[in-house]
């Protein structure tokens, strides 16, 4: 192997590594809240936890297994054609995941509707194979895509789990706030209500959160 | 084969069925390149150009080359490359014929190659069954509309930059605010019609 990244152990796994990149996604460098990417998706499929936790897995599982296989064969990729063979290799995975959500789960392949095809111009996915896996070793870009993912999947969850509660009294279909104590607020199922709450969990993250906000001179 | 009539999945997409207000698609582009009119403008231009051919070029292949081979299951990797090669024919276009466009662009006219919007609308095409007329007006009106919106953003933050926002809010968090409120502000004409 060659192209060892700084300071890992090992040159295949990168053991030492290996729970800096996990906590990075997740935490300090969120693909949503932090880089602002992979937006899209973030408020379109969370009208209903369901969906997003669906969303959540799909994403996860396509940037884990397109970032250890571009890891795989970064050495012998010409740099001119990266960028296709990058897509070409998350379409294959979002192929999969679509023919197997269309053979198993119908109904959710029908809710969902482009947004799985839509999967492939999802920013994350892009992002991490031109900034991570190009450069490290193929079990730490299976975590890197792995912790982003989960990152991304939290942060939709959290937004669907938002939504769907102010706006049908439910969560993942089960009845939490009876409709004879609240008025549901539909605002919050349709586009504005997921304009809201991304902006209001900014806010929150900015506000609270795990990254200092910058002092100025 | 829809029932649509032009006119209605003209308007629709324009306003009712925004393909960014209401759908959500394009966000990033739309996040990032709104911040001035003219970046914004050119954008959407490029945008609407590219989202119409791309929407008839696919149209044609889907319905004359992989249905008719029952390849249809790769019609995602198709439409990208298609989307992909197209993008950079306009690259080239622009850098050869508006150079100060092409340096006010910058990295964001290879975006339009992963701007989802693009994908979106070929992938609706699809899925609601249009015929080629209909692909093309939707593809022409669903630019426009996304070109609608991000102009309308970008007078907002032109304006936005004498006010005072929090300090936590700055930057994504407002934006994402404003853009609740224009959302909400189109729902207004969900009422006239809906385009399925």
């Amino acid at each position: 192997m060659a192209a060892v990244s700084k300071g890992a152990a090992c040159g295949v796994c990168g053991a030492g590594k290996c729970k800096e990149t996990l906590a990075a996604g997740i935490r300090g460098n969120n693909p949503v809240l932090v880089q602002a990417i992979g937006i899209c998706s973030c408020l379109a499929v969370t009208n209903k936890v369901e969906n997003a936790m669906v969303m959540g897995i799909a994403l996860t599982a396509t940037a884990s297994l397109s970032g250890l296989f571009m890891s795989m064969i970064r050495n012998i990729t010409p740099p001119r054609i990266r960028m296709i063979v990058e897509i070409a290799l998350i379409s294959v995975f979002v192929i999969c995941f679509d023919q197997i959500l269309k053979a198993l789960y119908w109904d959710m392949s029908k809710q969902l509707g482009p947004y799985v095809g839509l999967i492939i111009t999802n920013c994350i996915l892009m992002g991490r194979l031109e900034a991570f896996a190009l450069q490290n070793p193929p079990m730490l870009s299976l975590v890197d895509g792995f912790s982003n993912g989960l990152g991304y999947a939290l942060v939709l969850v959290f937004v669907g789990c938002v939504r769907e509660l102010v706006g049908a009294g439910t969560l993942l279909g089960m009845v939490v706030l009876p409709e004879s104590l609240y008025q549901t607020n539909l605002l919050f199922v349709l586009a504005p209500g997921a304009f809201f709450t991304m902006g209001l969990l900014i806010w929150l993250v900015n506000a609270f959160g795990p990254r200092k906000p910058e002092k100025k001179p | 084969m829809n029932p649509t009539p032009l006119w209605v999945i003209f308007v629709g997409s324009l306003f009712t069925n925004n393909i960014l207000l209401a759908s959500l698609l394009g966000m990033c582009s739309f996040l990032v390149c709104s911040s001035r009119v003219e970046t914004a403008l050119g954008l959407s231009a490029a945008v609407v150009f590219v989202m119409t051919c791309t929407t008839m070029l696919n149209y044609l292949i889907y319905y004359f080359v992989l249905l008719p081979l029952h390849l249809d299951y790769l019609s995602f990797v198709v439409f990208i490359s298609v989307i992909a090669a197209f993008v950079q024919f306009v690259e080239m276009f622009v850098e050869r014929f508006s150079p100060k466009l092409y340096y006010a662009l910058g990295i964001f006219l290879p975006l339009i190659t992963v701007n989802c919007a693009i994908l979106g609308a070929v992938l609706f095409m699809v899925i609601r069954q249009y015929d080629f007329a209909q692909s093309t007006v939707f593809g022409f009106s669903a630019g426009l509309g996304w070109g609608l919106a991000i102009l309308l953003m970008a007078g907002l933050r032109e304006k936005m930059g004498y006010s005072n926002v929090p300090e936590p809010l700055r930057g994504l968090g407002i934006l994402m605010l404003v853009t609740g409120v224009i959302a909400m502000a189109f729902m207004g004409f969900a009422g006239m019609l809906n385009v399925q």
